[in-house]
């Protein structure tokens, strides 16, 4: 466990110091393609530059309670934290954990909102990773159920 | 002694009770979280577009096209389809009418299209069309009308249609929509012999369904209506396919438009 | 060219809200076809977005994105008249650019 705490902060760091060095945006195309091939939530935020998240009071996630069909289910993502760089919306089970990742600027609200498909039931996550390495989420459970013949 | 059983039995009703609420509630208000954002939008734009484009061998628009209200009138003439038409002494829906059009106008043709399995070529383009001109009545109220005696012909064929039980598994459109209140697992089944579920039911279609990702115009919403019955597939702007919606649109006269609508 | 996309613009005072609908089949990857072979992922990668030609957001979406993908965000300092970009780029290297004016 503290092995794994230990690389973790690593890992944070050594994020922190490629964005301080400038070397950020190379990095950052590396990054991107193993965040969405990650598999599980802690992965993909790693890969994004945050560390391991804290649940937030100060992050929203918006999205229905059953979706009636998992190919398109709508979720927003804000938070009110300060010097948030990215937002990050991951999809617990499904076969890749990231859904997107918006990266903020001071000229939007932190505030998104776009539909995910859900491969089956699970708690979705909003993150907001500030922008010293730190990892804010808020969590929702979404059910998903295939309907009927019809409509 | 029994007055706690009793108690404790109601306790366990209500609990139930508002368990069941929340679910359909739940569902409504996943839907209503897509209304804002109908993909169905792409296709309105696209129809749009195709409208006003030169196509096809004689390389024409179809702002000619008669929908029934005149010559390039599209404001309104969703709400009075299925209608009879006198240059083709029919009565035809949207999609077949927009073929006559697009044959008549543009110089393509017609029995091809209907050949035409939907989501393919020119296929595409009836049903993107179909869902600009629907759009075009949003907000406006379902008023076919029943002054010819062919369209009163084809209210009382689509009502037999209706009810007419067949197939292998002896369905008729009547088995899932003839009462109120019903539904197959968590999709309510509109009574499509009056409002207002004739109204929304049928003024729903065009529609986008999210569960593939496609638009869906009347006709091939009914072609899988009889999928599901296991009935032979009805063709492309055939009779019986408009009966139907003869029927339904007359029953839900009143009943206001919402299509482009969204589906799961 | 990918079909067109779909942007509406509204301001608020000193914002504007943007919503946006993108033509796009966003194939996760995750399917198979009738011959049971995986059918490629193809989806949108890059989201770029506009204000009078900057820069104001970048996002990045993975093939879980939904098919015809809607996206909301409210940019900052915006107003009647002003123009709204968006750009998106497919892992194919498929790109398509519209603009809308704020309303």
């Amino acid at each position: 466990m503290q092995t794994r705490r230990e690389t973790l902060k690593h890992s944070a760091a050594v994020a922190s110091l490629l964005a301080a060095s400038g070397l950020f945006p190379q990095y950052a195309q590396a990054f991107e393609k193993a965040a969405f091939e990650a598999k599980t939530i802690n992965e993909a935020i790693k890969s994004m530059g945050g560390a391991v998240p804290v649940e937030s009071k100060d992050v929203t996630i918006t999205g229905p309670d059953i979706a009636e069909n998992g190919a398109v289910v709508p979720f927003g993502a804000s938070t009110s934290l300060p010097n948030v760089k990215r937002v990050l919306l991951l999809v617990e089970k499904n076969p890749s954990a990231l859904v997107a990742m918006f990266n903020v600027s001071p000229d939007v609200e932190v505030n998104f909102a776009t539909r995910s498909k859900m491969g089956q039931s699970s708690d979705v996550y909003a993150v907001a990773i500030t922008n010293d390495g730190k990892a804010f989420f808020a969590k929702k459970e979404v059910k998903v159920t295939l309907g009927g013949c019809g409509g | 002694m029994k007055k706690i059983v009793i108690a404790l039995g109601l306790i366990g009703l209500s609990a139930f009770a508002l368990a069941q609420k929340s679910s359909s509630d739940s569902i409504a208000e996943y839907r209503q979280m897509l209304q804002d954002g109908n993909p169905a939008d792409l296709f309105e734009a696209k129809g749009e577009g195709l409208w006003v484009q030169k196509r096809g061998p004689k390389n024409a628009t179809l702002e000619k096209c008669d929908l029934g209200k005149g010559p390039g009138v599209v404001k309104g003439a969703w709400v009075e389809l299925p209608r009879y038409f006198a240059d083709t002494g029919r009565v035809q829906d949207l999609e077949s009418r927009l073929v006559t059009c697009m044959q008549e106008l543009q110089g393509f043709n017609a029995d091809e299209i209907a050949k035409t399995p939907f989501g393919k070529d020119e296929q595409n383009n009836v049903t993107a069309i179909a869902t600009w001109v629907a759009a075009e009545s949003k907000g406006m109220k379902f008023n076919l009308s029943q002054s010819h005696i062919e369209e009163r012909k084809m209210y009382e064929v689509g009502k037999r249609i209706f009810f007419m039980r067949g197939g292998s598994h002896d369905f008729a459109c009547a088995t899932c929509h003839a009462q109120d209140d019903k539904r197959i697992r968590l999709q309510d089944l509109p009574n499509l012999t009056k409002n207002p579920g004739a109204g929304n039911g049928f003024g729903a279609w065009p529609a986008y369904r999210v569960s593939n990702g496609q638009m869906w115009g009347a006709q091939l919403r009914l072609n899988d209506c009889y999928r599901q019955q296991r009935f032979p597939y009805p063709m492309f702007g055939s009779d019986v396919t408009i009966a139907l919606g003869v029927y339904m649109g007359v029953n839900g006269k009143g009943g206001e438009t919402v299509a482009p609508a969204i589906k799961r | 060219m990918a079909d067109p996309m779909r942007i509406r613009a509204q301001a608020a005072g000193d914002k504007a809200t943007v919503r946006v609908l993108m033509s796009h089949e966003m194939e996760s990857g995750q399917r198979k076809d009738g011959t049971g072979k995986i059918i490629p992922a193809w989806h949108i990668q890059d989201v770029t977005a506009t204000l009078n030609g900057k820069t104001v957001l970048t996002a990045e979406w993975g093939p879980a994105v939904s098919k015809n993908p809607f996206l909301q965000f409210t940019i900052k300092g915006a107003k009647a008249g002003d123009k709204v970009g968006i750009i998106w780029k497919d892992n194919k290297g498929d790109t398509r650019t519209d603009e809308a004016t704020v309303s």
